[in-house]
């Protein structure tokens, strides 16, 4: 399955929204989760495993740790789903 | 020849349930200063704002007496009626005979079929599944279940991974014969692949062979939280789907949920992936007992029967998982309000 990044983006915003519940107008490509949009270390996991069922990719443990921006999962999910 | 086995088949429930947590409450701020963490990241983290721990002296069989005998009580039924006694448990200190013989003995109940099961914190619903069973084929018409864990022995208060989150405490159950179908069918299983998510290590054998608890530790609870967090919020929602679908009803058949209390946060998510209306009663015991692995499900069934008494005889989601990986899920008629 191939999704273009602008896909990816709608849909990660979507799945943070409802893990997080923020407002989904904050979400960017150059926010990090952590810092600026107050996803932690768990709601992450919640994001990527929301994330790895909406797309239909694996995200392995080690790269998750390395994803810091929206950024960072976005790009990784495009590259993934091809 | 032939066997012959003309056991005809029964219905089976939980008749009552009880608890024991023990006296002493030990909120967040007594543990924080050894895992330089803070109240609010615990509670963020896992729900727990406090949790009991047992005195030094205090076994685990000491408590599980306690809680087995209300449970006793209030099923209305004499300890000489129980046929067998199945203990969950990964904390006590025995390699045998079994916490359940012990347990038999100070009981009294000199003749049941007792032993232990090892499944952690899917133990108790292991042993409900199996209890339900022995029941249906009237192999015993009343097995006592028991969740049992002194989890303060095995946790090591200077982990920064486990020190806020294992606790002590009993629950235990009677189950036994019903008119209707109390417990539905238990949806169980494992994932080995992630058998080094959660250890206690090391093995007793290094003691044997000349170290020391200075050379090679003590078997404490080792997790690899993140791991078993992913693995929980994305295996065990389809577990307890299977479970409801396996009893013939739905999600708005249900009354209360009362998983494992492993994180709120597990919880949370269990709930919205499962998809539970908010009309469902949900089990947050894990706030003020923490995570006591088989017990956590008795004693959470305890309390949400003592907060919400409409819930007696109502259906609940039971799902316990835990160091394996294992998993056991099952819906059950709560067990009426005693009389």
């Amino acid at each position: 399955m191939s999704v273009t990044q602008a896909e990816v983006l709608a849909g990660v915003k979507d799945i943070v929204v409802e893990v997080a519940g923020i407002d989904p107008t904050t979400i960017e490509m150059e926010k990090r989760f952590n810092e600026d949009l107050e996803v932690d270390s768990l709601s992450m996991v919640e994001v990527i495993v929301a994330a790895e069922e909406k797309f239909g990719v694996k995200i392995p443990d080690e790269e998750v740790t390395k994803m810091t921006t929206v950024a960072d999962a976005v790009n990784f999910i495009v590259a993934a789903a091809k | 020849m032939a066997l012959t086995n003309n056991q005809i088949t029964q219905n089976s429930r939980i008749l009552s349930v009880g608890a024991f947590r023990p006296a002493r409450v030990v909120p967040n701020s007594e543990i924080v200063d050894l895992i330089e963490s803070s109240d609010e990241w615990i509670q963020q983290r896992t729900g727990i704002a406090s949790r009991h721990l047992a005195a030094k002296d205090e076994s685990l069989i000491d408590m599980s007496v306690k809680a087995v005998q209300i449970a006793i009580d209030r099923a209305k039924i004499s300890v000489e009626e129980i046929d067998a006694i199945i203990f969950a448990t990964i904390s006590y200190p025995f390699q045998a005979p079994s916490a359940a013989t012990e347990l038999a003995a100070r009981i009294g109940a000199n003749k049941a079929a007792a032993f232990d099961i090892s499944a952690a914190c899917a133990g108790f619903s292991y042993g409900v599944g199996m209890a339900s069973d022995f029941v249906r084929n009237k192999t015993a018409k009343y097995v006592l279940v028991v969740g049992g864990e002194k989890l303060s022995d095995f946790t090591d208060p200077t982990d920064r991974a486990t020190a806020f989150i294992f606790a002590d405490g009993v629950g235990a159950v009677i189950v036994g014969p019903s008119e209707t179908v109390g417990i539905g069918p238990t949806i169980w299983g494992s994932d080995v692949q992630n058998r080094d998510a959660i250890t206690l290590e090391p093995s007793f054998l290094e003691f044997k062979n000349g170290k020391s608890v200075d050379d090679v530790g003590w078997p404490n609870i080792a997790q690899e939280g993140q791991r078993v967090f992913r693995w929980a919020v994305y295996e065990m929602a389809p577990v307890g789907r299977a479970a409801i679908e396996a009893a013939g009803i739905t999600p708005g058949d249900l009354a209360a949920f009362i998983p494992h209390q492993a994180n709120e946060r597990i919880i949370d998510s269990l709930v919205k992936s499962m998809g539970l209306p908010d009309t469902v009663e949900v089990a947050r015991d894990i706030r003020t007992t923490g995570n006591t692995s088989s017990a956590s499900i008795p004693l959470a069934m305890d309390r949400l029967l003592h907060e919400h008494p409409d819930l007696h005889g109502k259906n609940a989601l039971l799902i316990g998982f835990g160091a394996g990986l294992v998993f056991a899920a099952q819906v059950v008629e709560l067990p009426p309000k005693p009389q």
